[in-house]
């Protein structure tokens, strides 16, 4: 009785300290804020200038740069990712699988700093050269092509990121299409599908949720990178459709002006934009989670 | 050793739908199977029994190719279903629509019952008016259709265990097969499942050729016009077809000494 009471207080005392955490975080962020908040309003949200100088501040180059480098990072480390999971998750060939597993988990191992000194270095520069560069000069005229290439734009911090959060992604996806009942897959192929039938009309629907997980897990983490996105993507506040061009997320500017905000409204208006990306992740989350109880309700 | 008979199913079967001559079957370097002579014949129910191990579900799974999903599985002799080798076709998609498969597990497709249905046909590229048709006529053929027919669209994994079964005998009945291997279907069931299954089965012998593979001898003789009895050759682990024939005859008049110890219960 007594021992049962001490294990729930125990147990739910150490539940209850995440929520507390993320409670006490916003607080004392808003409370930071507030200066920012009660001076500029709604209109910081939908805002474009950001000047120091006049003490003029707004967010919304910052939230779609941030979004944006995250949608680029997923588009391409989706289908990357669910590949190499569906790989590793095959049976046979255990040594090579093994093999390739592991240097995927060890790409979650690389700070992100040596991720954006390599993006600086190597990936920009080759990128802009092999892909950006042709691609600009040839189809400069549709939208997301256009604009100046750069070796650091929207687009080499998205690929970066994509690098980043593929580990996330493929690892969580091959544990989760192994968990699919092996009965699927030859029930499946008992009727008569191929494998790649199999793999898209079965195992995939099946493991649609903890893949989504995986998705909602690297989002998180692509919306938040900090200093690999500050080293690539070029930090130019704009907003743009050019993937080729500069761009700027929130949590990049940030990490640049914090030593150097000297002005307390300058310090509360990068401290709302802490908040404010605390906000795109949380809507991004919960749209996602929405979004997916919406189609399996939809089609079960 | 006593020298082996000469194992064919007795006269009287009808013509054979499916012919086995010397076959066997190697997880890589182990043999699990060996020199299996089996007729089976034209709808009627042929169950194959025997203790764990002894290659029952490998001979099964020869039928269909389920086998080609084991890495290093390799088969020998000829697998005939009227007179073409399974073994060596490259139709799997034919193959897998004439002949049908029943596992253990109910497996519901993470779907609508009525996807479920026609997940093969959708695969064949019938065109809409045939696969609506079959949705009706393959759950009927299942016993299943007066209890689902008012939440087609609902997701098969609601159904209860033997309805799940059901669905999947459902599901291959829906392109039409010649023959339906069942896998010990009714061993994840409740009795009661168990029985409604097993009716099942009379009723499609009817139109189907049926083998099932079964470790649980009453079911056999319940449900069996023919029955194979196999057992795992104690020396070097590998399977061995020992006796055929009517399942009246081989539970009450067993020719073989190690046929009518396993029926009988004093099987070590």
């Amino acid at each position: 009785m007594v021992r049962a009471d001490r294990f729930r207080i125990l147990t739910g005392g150490t539940g209850l300290l995440a929520p507390l955490a993320l409670l006490l975080i916003v607080t004392v962020l808003v409370q930071q804020a507030w200066p920012a908040i009660v001076h500029f309003g709604p209109g910081f949200l939908t805002g474009r200038v950001w000047n120091p100088v006049s003490l003029n501040f707004a967010a919304l180059p910052y939230i779609y740069g941030t979004v944006a480098s995250a949608s680029i990072a997923l588009v391409i480390a989706i289908p990357v990712g669910i590949g190499v999971a569906l790989f590793l998750a095959e049976p046979g060939q255990a040594g090579l699988r093994g093999a390739i597993g592991i240097a995927v988990e060890l790409l979650a191992a690389i700070p992100s700093v040596v991720y954006g000194l390599w993006a600086l270095f190597v990936m920009g520069p080759f990128v802009f050269k092999a892909l950006e560069t042709p691609l600009n000069n040839r189809f400069g005229s549709f939208p997301l092509f256009s604009g100046t290439a750069r070796p650091t734009s929207l687009f080499t911090a998205g690929l970066i990121l994509a690098v980043m959060v593929l580990p996330t992604l493929a690892s969580i996806s091959r544990e989760v299409i192994r968990a699919v009942p092996g009965g699927l897959r030859e029930a499946s192929v008992a009727l008569g599908a191929t494998w790649w039938e199999t793999t898209w009309r079965v195992i995939l629907p099946a493991a649609r949720a903890g893949i989504f997980g995986a998705v909602v897990l690297a989002l998180g983490r692509a919306l938040g990178e900090t200093i690999a996105v500050t080293m690539t993507i070029g930090n130019r506040a704009q907003i743009s459709p050019a993937l080729f061009e500069p761009a700027y997320t929130l949590a990049a500017v940030i990490a640049n002006e914090f030593t150097e905000a000297t002005a307390p409204l300058h310090t509360a208006a990068l401290v709302e934009l802490g908040v404010v990306l605390i906000g795109v992740t949380l809507t991004v989350n919960l749209s996602a989670q929405l979004l997916l109880r919406a189609s399996a309700d939809a089609r079960p | 050793m006593v020298p082996r008979p000469e194992l064919r199913a007795l006269a009287g079967g009808g013509p054979a739908k499916v012919t086995i001559e010397d076959a066997g079957f190697f997880y890589g370097r182990f043999r699990a199977l060996r020199d299996v002579n089996l007729e089976v014949p034209e709808k009627r129910v042929t169950a194959l029994i025997g203790p764990s191990g002894c290659g029952k579900s490998t001979l099964l799974r020869m039928l269909n190719r389920m086998y080609d999903l084991v890495p290093g599985g390799r088969a020998e002799g000829r697998v005939l279903i009227d007179g073409e080798d399974v073994l060596r076709t490259t139709r799997l998609l034919e193959l897998r629509q004439r002949v049908g498969m029943v596992f253990q597990r109910p497996s519901p497709f993470p779907m609508s019952i009525r996807d479920n249905v026609v997940f093969a046909p959708r695969l064949l590229g019938w065109k809409r008016p045939r696969i609506e048709a079959a949705v009706r006529e393959s759950l009927e053929g299942a016993a299943l259709w007066d209890e689902v027919k008012d939440r087609l669209d609902e997701p098969a994994t609601g159904l209860s265990g033997g309805q799940q079964q059901r669905l999947s005998i459902a599901r291959c009945l829906a392109v039409q097969p010649e023959v339906i291997l069942m896998d010990e279907p009714c061993s994840a069931l409740d009795p009661i499942a168990t029985l409604k299954i097993e009716d099942l089965i009379h009723r499609l012998a009817r139109d189907y050729t049926i083998v099932i593979v079964t470790h649980n001898m009453q079911q056999a003789a319940r449900v069996a016009d023919y029955t194979a009895f196999m057992l795992m050759n104690a020396e070097d682990r590998c399977g061995e077809l020992v006796e055929v024939g009517p399942t009246v005859e081989l539970f009450n008049r067993p020719r073989d000494r190690r046929t009518e110890d396993y029926i009988t219960g004093r099987f070590g």
